[in-house]
């Protein structure tokens, strides 16, 4: 199962091996292993508390008070989208974009990150001003400009409506085809983990407990056959049972 | 129809019963009377004017109809006449000069002071270990207390007056800057790992923006405590100001002068926090809060 088809050239980008990681007497992350290629897109689906967040936060480095051994390979161009935009409400929208870029060009590529994600002409507004989705997209813009190798995603979404939701969906895939960083997007949707990646996980009692292929042709249409079937059957690894969309 | 809103049909033989959508429960009809908002409504044009104004009218008739003994409380005009008398003669442009220094010196080094002393102790715990229990133990004793160990450290000159200002200054500063900069959010902080800031860019463009709203607080708390402990050091002991123009009154019975100093004193508190208001307004724009 753990075959896929993109990558298959050189080394992956991201290699986990044996990850542990504990609070206190609960084991998160139970001798964990994972490898993500570059360019490749996967999704990582788990129930609440299945440790999504914490093998997120171990590959970006935001982990030093949590105890735990195994290792952990990323590229050093990384940049993580929360699922709160956390923009600093005392910079404008161009300003976050740019923040802590050290480049001479910093303005000007911060301008064509602002516009690939539809927002040029909003350089100066505070970000109190933007919808939650502008805010995210901003969020967006702000990691892209990075050229990161490795985008991650902590459920950049989940705090959006439903038709924002759908339009960053296309958004975000945009923006993947174009700059191809390999994306580990965390997610508790299914729907949105088939319809973006290549690949995806569940993580179950702190191990990867399903690693799929998404082999539904893009763009994807939700009442594909192949569509229900692997949602079907993500939705049986995450422990909710559901009769087939269609009949097959 | 169920059996659940026929009951209820029963139960309240009122014309909307017999819908026949069944129950139109009364909470449904729609409110004429709109809810209060909790939002404070439009701010009221020179409204900070008017409870002042109202005073001054009240005091104007009290003098008028005699009520008020000149010698408790001379009326409005009289005190306009002495001012007028006061600044024809020079004094009082030469007492205000004095004190203005004075607060302006000891404003100054107060806040320099108090805002290094909130960044060592605010930005590492060796700092505040060091820093913050001195801080508490000086802002427990009341400036008025330290004022004869001043005396006899820096005599009765310029240097006490100007150091018993600044150590009430430092205090808030201190206080507020420090709060402010240790409730930083610390998604904030993440987001800077994240980012990878150096220490420095990320001192100058998270730290100390996001203190800044603590800092204006420190400020507008700090203007008026210079103010404050001005009166103090100028009547304690002095041969000019503010404070010595209205101590000398006083020797004399003369009331009007007296509250001459009370007038300047109030116009330069508040105007000092006018001033303070603007800047931090200006720098603070990209807030939303109850105000606006």
């Amino acid at each position: 199962m753990a075959s896929h088809l993109g990558g298959l050239s050189g080394a992956p980008v991201v290699r986990v091996e044996s990850l542990v990681r504990s609070f206190g007497p609960r084991t998160i992350l139970d001798g964990l292993s994972l490898d993500i290629e570059k360019g490749e897109f996967v999704a990582l689906l788990g129930r609440s508390g299945s440790g999504k967040s914490t093998l997120l936060r171990a590959l970006a480095d935001l982990d030093d008070k949590v105890s735990g051994s195994g290792r952990i390979e990323t590229p050093d161009k990384k940049s993580v989208v929360f699922q709160d935009a956390r923009l600093l409400p005392w910079k404008r929208v161009l300003e976050n974009v740019v923040l802590g870029l050290d480049l001479p060009d910093a303005a000007e590529r911060g301008q064509v990150a602002l516009e690939e994600v539809g927002l040029s002409g909003r350089e100066t507004a505070w970000p109190v001003e933007l919808s939650g989705g502008e805010q995210q997209r901003v969020a967006l813009a702000r990691s892209l400009v990075r050229d990161p190798d490795l985008l991650l995603a902590d459920e950049p979404f989940g705090a959006l409506d439903a038709l924002t939701r759908l339009r960053m969906h296309d958004l975000l895939r945009q923006l993947c085809a174009r700059h191809q960083p390999a994306v580990l997007l965390v997610t508790h949707d299914v729907d949105e983990a088939v319809t973006l990646a290549d690949r995806v996980l569940v993580l179950d009692n702190g191990a990867i407990a399903a690693d799929i292929v998404i082999d539904v042709p893009r763009p994807r249409d939700h009442g594909h056959r192949r569509f229900g079937e692997i949602r079907s059957e993500l939705l049986r690894h995450l422990g909710v049972e559901t009769k087939p969309v269609l009949p097959v | 129809m169920n059996a659940i809103s026929h009951t209820a049909a029963v139960a309240l033989p009122i014309p909307y019963a017999s819908d026949e959508r069944g129950l139109v429960p009364p909470a449904a009809k729609p409110r004429k009377t709109g809810r209060r908002r909790l939002a404070l409504g439009r701010a009221i044009p020179l409204g900070a004017l008017i409870g002042p104004a109202l005073l001054l009218v009240i005091w104007s008739l009290g003098s008028v109809a005699g009520l008020i003994d000149p010698r408790t409380l001379p009326a409005p005009w009289s005190v306009v006449g002495t001012a007028i008398d006061l600044i024809a003669e020079g004094k009082l442009q030469d007492h205000l000069m004095t004190s203005a220094w004075r607060a302006a010196q000891g404003l100054v080094f107060g806040i320099l002071i108090g805002t290094v002393l909130a960044l060592i102790s605010g930005l590492s715990r060796v700092g505040e270990a060091i820093i913050d229990g001195p801080v508490q133990i000086k802002r427990a004793i009341p400036t008025l207390a330290l004022i004869p160990l001043l005396m006899l450290w820096f005599g009765i000159g310029e240097g006490m007056k100007v150091t018993a200002i600044a150590l009430a200054v430092l205090i808030p500063i201190y206080i507020q800057t420090h709060s402010s900069l240790r409730s930083i959010d610390s998604r904030y902080v993440e987001l800077a790992q994240t980012l990878r800031m150096g220490y420095g860019e990320f001192i100058r463009e998270v730290i100390l923006p996001g203190a800044l709203p603590g800092f204006f607080l420190g400020l507008r708390l700090a203007v008026t405590y210079a103010w404050l402990s001005l009166v103090v050091v100028e009547q304690v002991n002095a041969t000019s100001g503010i404070g010595y123009m209205i101590d000398l009154a006083r020797n004399y019975g003369q009331t009007d002068i007296v509250i001459v100093g009370l007038v300047v004193y109030a116009l330069l508190g508040l105007g000092c926090d006018g001033i303070v208001r603007f800047f931090q307004e200006r720098s603070l724009s990209w807030r939303r809060t109850l105000a606006d």
